[in-house]
């Protein structure tokens, strides 16, 4: 995300013109207040996760007798914590992850496939309705998901798939919908239509010119989508608390969420229990962090 | 396939039985698309978006008509009743305090999210180790709301103050520091409302920097010459250069902030589940509909949520047209 200025590219006179621009800003940077500023507020914003982060590692004794801050003139180390969250009989984290997996995954492939044959649709056919229907899936996308939760959990119940994953992939896949098509559609727009002229000339077809000219250019948006939506899903406790009661489908929010309304001062567990279901959404984060930023942005009306 | 899968084995087989059935569902409507290959548009145009039409029909359309339309029956949703869960709402004791609640985060937390975002975007723009800096911000914003919960949760806990107990939250202990009493942060109202919400603010105000600070670079560099050539001090430069340039990403992440913090239920849901007077329209949804059992008020909380995010939604899809043209 940063921006280098390339300096090779402008002419000599204009390079002092930029270098006095930079130092000065420079200069007004580095005014003690304004550092201090910044660092009150990154160490702000950083201390909570911290302190929980060095608790998940301190034995259980020591976290509920003294304050995390104290580990630095008392350094203790344990890995218990993170033994106990995944001991089968008692928290079990390891088939909440493995829940977690199994309801993202699907959720995430089934409406990008979905929505790229849609997106191909609108954005390169023509057809009575077309802008009617475009508008109308657009403008879902205000829809709050609770106004659909309890509809959906009854119509579920009737056609026998209750307590099921795909009461989940359902759901999430019909939420995403509408944003995911909205950002494939401009993306698609984009594409000049000479590219796709000449495949046509060639004799393509609309699968051919899809697979073959369409979809290469489509992987940013594809990724974009796909990370917002991973996440999204990977992280939602509504829709999960709602559909997947049952611990053999509920994913690692719903037992984390569990376990700090039912055990609210088992601060070992509780500690361990949120790194482990962050650790997921922080790599990719870290991994993806521009593809992430631009889904964010594309999807920032979802929900 | 269709069952509650209970092992390990089941369940992987069963999540890529979902994905090859969805593939295979593509793929058939490639393969006849195909034969139509040179045709009218319209008949392959159709078949793409039957899916998609189905799914948001089933999904979204009619569960949103029927719960409107719930809204209006009694907790069973056996006897119409009108209008009386609206008023309910509106005029009952407990649901007047959500009103409330649900009014001060939709207030609060875009307003001083954007605030302490655009403040810190601006501290570090151009600093060294800007990524790293901004990296510890934006954090926040890609973990859940439930584990942020679990994080802030640990901050505000509480000791009772006697003998000695020490405590183990960093706020409480803060206080002690300064010689005052222990708080009982997440129960006394309505202080503890403010603690949840800064817990929104403290996620959401990575999502403010990383828009604000994208929009700060692209103001022209000559702009920001031309203002310091001027004399313009850091003061003016901010509110008659920096403001009026990104006047646009400004109004698009306080609307799109305040849509989210509309929406809050997993904060509130973990933290307090809703008591002590922390309640808000959202979780209230969640607990009248599935603890209460009152599907009427229940769906009526739905559908004034629906009725809240419309007008900002709206503004902001305007908004983001508008700084797109």
């Amino acid at each position: 995300m940063t921006t280098a200025t390339p300096l090779t590219t402008t002419p000599p006179i204009a390079v002092d013109k930029k270098e006095s621009t930079a130092s000065k800003a420079k200069k007004k940077l580095t005014s003690p207040w304004a550092s201090l500023a910044a660092i009150v507020i990154a160490v702000l914003w950083t201390l909570p996760t911290f302190g929980l982060l060095i608790s998940s590692f301190r034995p259980e004794r020591a976290i509920k007798t003294t304050g995390w801050w104290t580990w630095f003139s008392d350094p203790t180390f344990t890995l218990e914590n993170y033994q106990s969250v995944f001991d089968p009989d008692a928290i079990n984290l390891a088939d909440f992850f493995l829940n977690s997996v199994v309801i993202t995954l699907p959720a995430v492939i089934i409406p990008l496939c979905l929505a790229s044959l849609a997106a191909y649709a609108f954005a390169w056919m023509k057809f009575p309705g077309k802008n009617v229907l475009f508008i109308a899936i657009f403008a879902l996308q205000i829809v709050p998901i609770q106004v659909t939760l309890i509809p959906l959990l009854t119509l579920y119940v009737d056609l026998g798939i209750a307590n099921t994953f795909w009461t989940l992939w359902l759901s999430h896949s019909a939420f995403a919908l509408p944003l995911a098509i909205y950002i494939l559609h401009n993306f698609i727009k984009e594409v000049p239509s000479s590219l796709i002229e000449a495949a046509r000339m060639d004799g393509a077809g609309h699968v051919a010119i899809f697979f073959r000219v369409l979809l290469p250019l489509l992987t940013p948006a594809l990724a974009a989508f796909g990370i917002f939506q991973f996440l999204w899903v990977w992280n939602d406790l509504l829709v999960s608390l709602t559909f997947a009661g049952s611990p053999e489908i509920s994913p690692i929010t719903v037992q984390l969420s569990n376990l700090s309304g039912t055990r609210g001062t088992a601060w070992h567990l509780l500690s361990a229990g949120a790194f482990v279901s962050i650790i997921v959404p922080v790599t990719v984060f870290l991994l993806l962090q521009r593809y992430f930023v631009r889904g964010l942005l594309a999807g920032s009306v979802k929900g | 396939m269709f069952t509650t899968a209970s092992t390990t084995t089941d369940k992987i087989v069963q999540m890529f039985a979902a994905i090859l059935l969805f593939a295979a569902v593509v793929g058939l409507i490639l393969f006849i698309a195909g034969r139509f290959a040179g045709k009218r548009d319209r008949t392959v145009a159709y078949l793409y978006l039957a899916p998609v039409v189905l799914m948001l029909s089933v999904g979204l359309l009619y569960p949103g008509v029927r719960t409107i339309y719930e809204s209006f029956f009694n907790a069973a949703g056996d006897a119409f009743i009108g209008i009386d869960n609206y008023k309910t709402i509106f005029t009952d004791s407990e649901q007047l305090v959500v009103l409330r609640n649900t009014a001060l985060w939709v207030l609060l937390t875009p307003f001083v999210a954007t605030a302490v975002g655009m403040l810190y975007a601006i501290l570090v723009d151009k600093a060294k180790g800007e990524a790293f800096a901004k990296a510890l911000i934006f954090l926040p914003m890609s973990i859940s709301f439930v584990a942020a919960s679990v994080i802030w949760k640990f901050m505000y806990e509480y000791r009772p103050d006697q003998g000695n107990v020490k405590q183990i939250g960093l706020v409480n202990q803060v206080i002690v520091w300064f010689g005052g009493e222990p708080v009982q942060l997440l129960i006394d109202s309505p202080l503890n409302t403010f603690l949840l919400i800064l817990v929104m603010i403290w996620i959401q105000a990575g999502f403010a920097m990383t828009v604000l600070s994208a929009a700060i670079k692209a103001i022209p560099d000559d702009i920001i010459e031309a203002a310091r050539l001027d004399g313009v001090g850091p003061w003016g430069m901010f509110r008659f250069v920096t403001l009026p340039a990104i006047r646009p990403a400004v109004i698009v992440v306080l609307t799109t902030i305040a849509i989210g913090t509309l929406k809050v239920f997993d904060i509130v849901q973990t933290m307090t589940g809703g008591r002590f007077d922390t309640s808000v329209i959202a979780n209230e949804f969640y607990s009248q509909s599935f603890r209460s059992a009152n599907q009427g008020l229940g769906a009526a909380l739905a559908v004034v949520l629906f009725v809240l995010v419309i007008p900002i939604v709206v503004y902001n899809i305007r908004q983001l047209r508008r700084s797109e043209a």
